[in-house]
């Protein structure tokens, strides 16, 4: 040991802008994604898919195909019935909610075009395909029930054996819960005497679009099965597959290799997970299958399809009073992994940061012969966000107030916290007027307000308009007993474990498993700081099932909530472990060390000892204190006490060309409270990305069904991802309540871009065109809907109506 | 199958490949060059960008057959033999120009081509220049940066 040791250096890691460790390998392309993957004797696999939304499967003619060139196998649903397991639900809403069997390959009758009804496993991918197209399949086609409204009528039924298309009934009500007053009440009271405000707003129907396609490879060879695969969930897929397939969880390894985007949309266990699964095994090969970009956005779950119908009720002056939302989510033809929960989700989330008297929620999840629906970006809060910013908007013009003044007029003040909101949440920490006068300031408000006033005046062809978004979100899923008491199928915990290598290295195991974020660089940061170690010094492992056995994974903005807390859970065991070890070295007593930037020191003495060599000691182990163990590696399991709440305030500028509808994005100021940063420049990216998939949500995106159930989006031509010539720079900032609820006082930020812009946008693009009686626009705002607003006050159509039909004949009858 | 030779990446490779196979097939699965990844399958997404005698091409759009006698260079040569990252590269580090990665080999590409031809564009410049590639993850914000980061960096080089 030694008593003069260099100090690391005095600046903490928490807080830097630190470049990204991650970066080297992405930028010069020495990447492991699924889909690089090769094995000896590796089989490719294509699917054969059903271009009908709802049918009876006939008969599978697979001799061609079988008898093609260097095909191995072809295998319909029949040929893997006992094999395949199924593909769950994890949240039933309620118990008894109305759950399809959702087999990974159809046996009998299909539910929505896409659904896969045969493989083929050839020695390569193009030969697959070659193969897939010879599988010839004969349908009875059934009636398909496509549009939500209709569905939630049951008259056309998509799973005709479950009796209705309406899995569920989910409330939340104020009164029943005794967090506030009875809802119908407080809207008679309002109709008697203040403001009442009925709008249905529409969340259309958005693909999660992830760059890179889903990939999955299953080596059955080995002791224990290895899958990798593009997921976000490989600790969930994990477990899944044991759950369903009869295979010892023992034996299964799950790997996700480097993981291209998410957003929700690789938090799924897939069919075709499923069946590669089950093709491989049967095999006894290696067998790879990689998705192309058009069976992605067919097939991959999709996101949103909401109606909404909302009663708000407020006094004259504008101060609101209740509020009654009731939902129709489409969940597509089955259940996904979290499904109807995702919808239920916004429960919590439609009051906002405002107080209110009385609320509920009501929500049903339907069932439609369309491909399934699940968590993308917000999952649930984006939902809500959009249909109360949107509302508030329309309070400030029925009460002739800035809608900025009305917002203010009715949210919780900073020194309310820790507040109790109707819908029975506890938000623990925010100052919406903080964050507002920030990001005021930074908007030029007033000089804007000015320019828009003056345009109408003049009558000037391109108007401006201002949207506001004041939002709150909730993220890093929590309590375990908490969504136990949801019905929810798994916890909210997260694990970690670090790991003290002889040389001074630490190794951090981690269950959140990256796909994008950056963890490796973050969680770097924090561990760094705990220990007194360099950052360099750490190396974050993370998605393989086989180095770190336990973990829930990433979504819902957790990992750094959750499991940046088990990471500082874990260091401080460490720390608190290798202490008697450390006194023992410096033959001092345990009381007297303390410990800071890496070093136990004895207190009142220049004795010291770093980490590192403590580390070193325990590796050679000849000398360490009796009944003490030579190791200091130290695991732990966090379990959140509370969700974390970042809120923020989002201001857009809008143009609108009053002659053509096209809206152009003039500036976008957002100021987020996202409690204590990590890392400013993850921070930044996170928020960027998250703002253009909430303005993409507004502007472009949409999900597109003709009348026969054919996803005629289906491919990058039609689903109208953003470009960089379609968006613009951002001024970002932020001000800081530090979150109570973990000891970093961190909040989430992965989807808080993505909740609060959409409803800014398009209450901006409304604001430029009000003059002319316009209140709505659906969305995506195209120009031909906002010029169709300007000019018959007319919202838009459904895009189905306006959908070019997918065959010659547009519909169903003239394409059997 | 017709026969090819190509030169990839500093070296000379030749083959025997079906007159249907891509040049991003070519490179992947044949020559195991998996840094060019394959995002679409309508040529709009440009993760599979590389250079084609010395011009960005979207290797999804090009047959292999196509690139005989040519010259291909992916990202995995981009940097110098020593390591040394090209600016390009070092500007999208530097200005977190990418998350989870799987755009940025074609949206380099497509960047030091853009610079080739435009050594000092101007931000619009830049966005219609890489209105091309797709990115879900950064909302373009950073990768714009990074272009213009990138072009200050050669005139430095330039310069020095």
């Amino acid at each position: 040991m030694t008593t003069i040791e260099e100090a690391p250096p005095a600046a903490p890691e928490i807080g830097k802008d630190r470049r990204r460790k991650e970066d080297q390998r992405l930028i010069t392309g020495r990447t492991r994604w699924t889909d690089n993957i090769a094995l000896p004797g590796m089989l490719h696999l294509a699917m054969v898919r059903s271009p009908h939304a709802h049918a009876k499967i006939l008969s599978i003619d697979i001799e061609a195909a079988d008898k093609s060139l260097n095909i191995y196998e072809v295998f319909t649903g029949k040929h893997l019935a006992e094999t395949q397991g199924v593909v769950v639900n994890a949240w039933p809403i309620t118990t008894e909610q109305k759950t399809p069997d959702h087999l990974p390959m159809a046996i009998d009758e299909v539910h929505f075009a896409g659904e896969i009804v045969a493989v083929v496993a050839a020695r390569t991918a193009a030969e697959a395909r070659d193969a897939a197209e010879l599988v010839d399949v004969e349908y009875e086609l059934l009636p398909a029930v496509l549009d939500l409204k209709e569905a939630a009528e049951d008259k056309v039924l998509a799973h005709p054996s479950l009796g209705t298309n309406k899995t569920a009934f989910w409330q939340l009500d104020s009164a029943g819960q005794g967090t506030g007053r009875a809802i119908d009440e407080v809207i008679e009271e309002a109709r008697a005497d203040g403001i009442v405000i009925e709008r249905e707003y529409r969340q259309q129907r958005l693909i999660p679009a992830f760059m890179e396609p889903r990939s999955v490879v299953v080596d059955p060879t080995g002791e224990q099965i290895t899958m990798w695969s593009a997921t976000q969930i490989p600790h969930i897929t994990r477990f899944l597959l044991a759950a369903t397939t009869g295979v010892p969880e023992s034996k299964i390894r799950v790997i996700a290799p480097d993981v291209g985007g998410g957003f929700g949309g690789k938090l799924q266990t897939t069919p075709e997970e499923w069946i590669t699964w089950a093709t491989a095994r049967k095999i006894g090969k290696p067998c790879k299958y990689t998705e192309t970009r058009s069976e992605s956005l067919i097939s991959a779950h999709h996101g949103r399809d909401q109606w909404q119908k909302l009663t708000l009720a407020a006094t004259k002056e504008g101060k609101v009073t209740g509020l009654k939302v009731d939902l129709l989510a489409d969940l597509g033809a089955y259940v996904g992994v979290v499904g109807g929960g995702v919808p239920v989700l916004g429960a919590w989330m439609f009051n906002a940061i405002y107080k209110w008297d009385a609320y509920q929620f009501n929500c049903t999840p339907v069932l439609t012969n369309k491909t399934w629906v699940d968590a993308y970006r917000g999952a649930g809060r984006p939902e809500a966000t959009y249909a109360i910013e949107r509302l508030m908007d329309e309070l400030a013009v029925e009460v002739g107030k800035d809608p900025l003044e009305i917002r203010e007029m009715n949210w919780i003040k900073h020194e309310e916290f820790p507040f109790t909101t109707v819908a029975g949440m506890t938000y623990d920490s925010g100052n919406y007027e903080a964050a507002t006068a920030k990001a005021k300031e930074m908007f030029g408000y007033d000089a804007l307000r000015a320019e828009q006033k003056q345009r109408r005046e003049s009558g000037d062809k391109v108007q401006l308009g201002i949207g506001i978004s004041t939002f709150t979100e909730m993220c890093g899923l929590a309590p375990s007993r908490v969504l136990g008491s949801l019905n929810y199928g798994a916890g909210g915990w997260e694990h970690a474990t670090v790991r003290m290598l002889p040389t001074g290295k630490v190794e951090v195991i981690t269950g959140a498993s990256a796909h994008g974020q950056g963890h490796e660089t973050a969680f770097s940061q924090i561990v760094a700081d705990r220990l007194g170690v360099p950052f360099e010094d750490v190396e974050i492992l993370h998605g393989d099932t086989q180095v770190s056995h336990k973990g829930l994974d990433t979504y819902g903005s957790r990992s750094l909530v959750v499991g940046g807390e088990a990471l500082v859970l874990a260091a401080d065991k460490v720390i608190e472990k290798a202490k008697p070890l450390a006194a023992h070295l410096l033959e001092a007593n345990a009381e007297d060390l303390e410990f800071s930037a890496g070093r136990y020191s004895v207190k009142g003495t220049d004795q010291g000892i770093g980490i590192a060599e403590v580390a070193l000691a325990t590796f050679a182990a000849h000398n360490y204190p009796e009944g003490m163990e030579p190791g200091i590696d130290a695991e732990s399991t966090y379990d959140p006490v509370n969700f974390s709440f970042p809120h923020g305030t989002h201001l857009c500028a809008a143009e609108v060309d009053t002659e053509t509808g096209q809206v152009k994005l003039r500036k976008y100021v957002c100021v987020d409270d996202i409690g204590n940063i990590i890392n400013p420049l993850i921070v930044s990216g996170q928020v960027h990305g998250g703002l253009v998939q909430g303005i993409a949500q507004a502007l472009w995106e949409e999900a597109v069904y003709d009348d026969s159930g054919t996803l005629v989006s289906g491919s990058f031509v039609d689903y109208l991802l953003p470009t960089a010539a379609d968006t613009i720079n951002f001024e970002i900032d932020h001000t800081t309540s530090p979150s109570t609820t973990n000891t970093l006082g961190t909040k989430g930020v992965g989807e808080a871009g993505t909740i609060a812009s959409t409803p800014a946008v398009v209450n901006a693009v409304v604001d430029a065109v009000r003059q002319f009686g316009v209140n709505d626009i659906l969305m995506p705002c195209t120009p031909e809907r906002v010029w169709s607003a300007i000019h018959g006050s007319d919202p838009g159509k459904d895009t189905v109506e306006g959908a070019m039909p997918h065959f010659d004949g547009g519909n169903q009858e003239d394409n059997q | 199958m017709t026969k090819i030779s190509v030169r990839v990446d500093q070296e000379n490779v030749t083959d025997d490949v079906e007159p249907r196979m891509l040049l991003v097939q070519y490179l992947r699965e044949k020559l195991g060059k998996t840094g060019t990844v394959i995002g679409c399958d309508t040529s709009n997404c440009g993760a599979c960008t590389v250079h084609l005698n010395g011009r960005s091409v979207k290797s999804c759009n090009v047959l292999a057959v196509q690139a005989d006698g040519g010259v291909v260079d992916t990202i995995e040569r981009l940097a110098d033999d020593d390591g040394t990252l090209h600016p390009v590269q070092v500007a999208f580090r530097e200005c977190h120009g990418l998350q989870c990665g799987f755009c940025t080999p074609g949206m380099i590409m497509q960047s030091v081509d853009l610079l080739n031809e435009n050594p000092d564009p101007t931000e619009e410049e830049v966005r219609l220049g890489l209105e091309g590639n797709l990115c879900r993850c950064t909302g373009y914000h950073n990768i714009v940066k990074s272009v213009l980061y990138a072009a200050e960096l050669n005139k430095r080089g330039a310069n020095a």
